[in-house]
């Protein structure tokens, strides 16, 4: 067991702790930060559920210990909003009913905003493919992927 | 400054406890794995290692993580080989122009290689060290004869493919070898060749594939097949290869290739899919990627 002072920075504040090294990130993020908006399902990198993005990669929160991300950014979905008003993304999730329980919408609006943000030029295909890594029980997935492809134009002009 | 809660923690915790080192040089690394051998794991993307730790499948007492050494990320052309760093990760080599003209299969086969948030933080090099029959690269490394550098407080020393991989899970790294680069020779832009597997679903491992290539001159070992997923790890189909080599690729030399196959595939059976299953897998991949090859095809 060891324990390790770590600096990082989530959606832009900077969270100083000393964590014990198998604390995966999604546990620090729930339990240290009380960031609940980071959803826990498989815990072995199968569902999607605790997708985050790290240093602007979508990558799998129990899937990496906290201690890795000492002097990292990360982005939670806590983070995707601009105060009250909803991210682009998210807006469009919400206009195509693109969720029903909710319990798999964080992965995949960090893992949909993550990639839109390295490839704005999107095909419905290549959003299936990149959902593919996030299991939804509700939807069927059609809503998603017309949210996503909705949003998409957003991105372009930002980049 | 505030420590995490320990009452929580050491109840609800998914890994065994660990120490962690996270060493800066590649030589702090090997001391470390010297010191430590078997009771330590080296960490790169984590993406099968971690999942095995919270399942408490592996409960190594050190881990080593290695992703914060310096220029072990590299992609590049060398000495008419691709070379590749042990941190270069699954997106890294979907998305490189260096990869897609020096070794196209590559590029094609690591995009079957489970999901885009995984490809993010999984290396070629952590997948090669498991040497899980049914992974992408080891098969692409074999048809290609990859050779690996590991290294150690002992010194490097270079291991080609068919050296490397010695059965399920098994390599020739030794508890303190760390595996650094793979260099694999260029294909040549008039090389034929397709990738085929499948997968019950996408991102799954495959339960059958089929990497075929096809040099354009009569140089020796010319035409080269592979089968992964079927046996305990890849393997090269000589019997086939030989058949096409003999009567090059009409539509009878293909289907006694395809019929051969069972003379060098130990195929397994398990929970997703029985020995025959996979060996008849493996023929109409083997038939579909040789058809494919017969126009000249680059996949």
């Amino acid at each position: 067991m060891s324990f390790h002072i770590i600096k990082t920075t989530v959606n832009g504040i900077s969270a100083d702790r000393e964590v014990e090294s198998r604390l995966t990130l999604a546990d620090f993020l729930r339990h240290d930060l009380r960031l609940t908006g980071t959803h826990i399902g498989c815990e072995h990198g199968v569902c999607g559920a605790c997708t985050v993005i790290v240093e602007g990669k979508a990558v799998r929160s129990c899937l990496i210990f906290a201690v890795q991300v000492d002097g990292k950014h990360v982005n939670t979905v806590e983070g995707l909003a601009d105060g009250e008003e909803l991210s682009p993304l998210q807006q469009s999730f919400r206009k195509h009913h693109a969720l029903q329980c909710g319990f798999c919408t964080s992965g995949i609006l960090n893992s949909a905003h993550a990639f839109l943000q390295e490839n704005p030029e999107i095909t419905p295909d290549r959003v299936r493919e990149l959902i593919s890594g996030n299991i939804c029980r509700c939807t069927g997935y059609v809503r998603i992927v017309n949210a996503i492809m909705d949003a998409a134009p957003n991105y372009r002009k930002i980049t | 400054m505030t420590r995490v809660a320990v009452d929580w923690v050491s109840s609800a915790m998914k890994p065994a406890s660990f120490d962690y080192f996270r060493p800066d040089t590649l030589e702090e690394a090997a001391a470390l794995l010297a010191t430590y051998g078997d009771d330590a794991k080296l960490l790169a993307g984590g993406q099968t290692l971690v999942p095995m730790m919270n399942f408490r499948l592996a409960t190594p007492r050190v881990l080593i993580d290695i992703n914060e050494i310096k220029g072990l990320d590299f992609i590049q052309q060398q000495n008419g080989s691709l070379c590749l760093g042990a941190l270069v990760r699954w997106h890294e080599i979907e998305s490189s122009s260096v990869v897609a003209q020096s070794n196209p299969m590559l590029g094609e086969a690591v995009r079957s290689v489970a999901h885009y948030q995984i490809r993010n933080r999984g290396t070629w090099a952590g997948s090669c060290a498991h040497a899980d029959p049914a992974a992408e690269f080891p098969a692409v490394a074999l048809i290609s004869k990859a050779r690996f550098t590991l290294f150690s407080t002992r010194g490097r020393r270079v291991v080609s493919v068919d050296e490397f991989f010695l059965g399920p899970l098994t390599t020739a790294l030794t508890p303190d070898e760390i595996l650094v680069d793979v260099e694999m020779p260029l294909f040549n832009s008039n090389t034929i060749w397709a990738f085929e597997e499948f997968a019950l679903r996408n991102g799954d491992f495959a339960i059958a594939g089929v990497a075929v290539v096809i040099e354009p001159n009569d140089q020796e070992d010319f035409i080269r097949f592979v089968s992964f997923g079927v046996s305990d790890k890849a393997c090269r189909l000589r019997t086939a290869e030989s058949v096409i080599a003999t009567s090059g690729l009409t539509h009878e030399a293909i289907d006694e290739a395809a019929a051969s196959i069972k003379n060098d595939i130990d195929a397994r059976s398990d929970i997703h899919a029985s020995a025959d299953y996979r060996l008849a897998l493996t023929k109409a991949l083997l038939e579909r990627t040789l058809h494919r090859a017969s126009v000249g095809h680059k996949q």
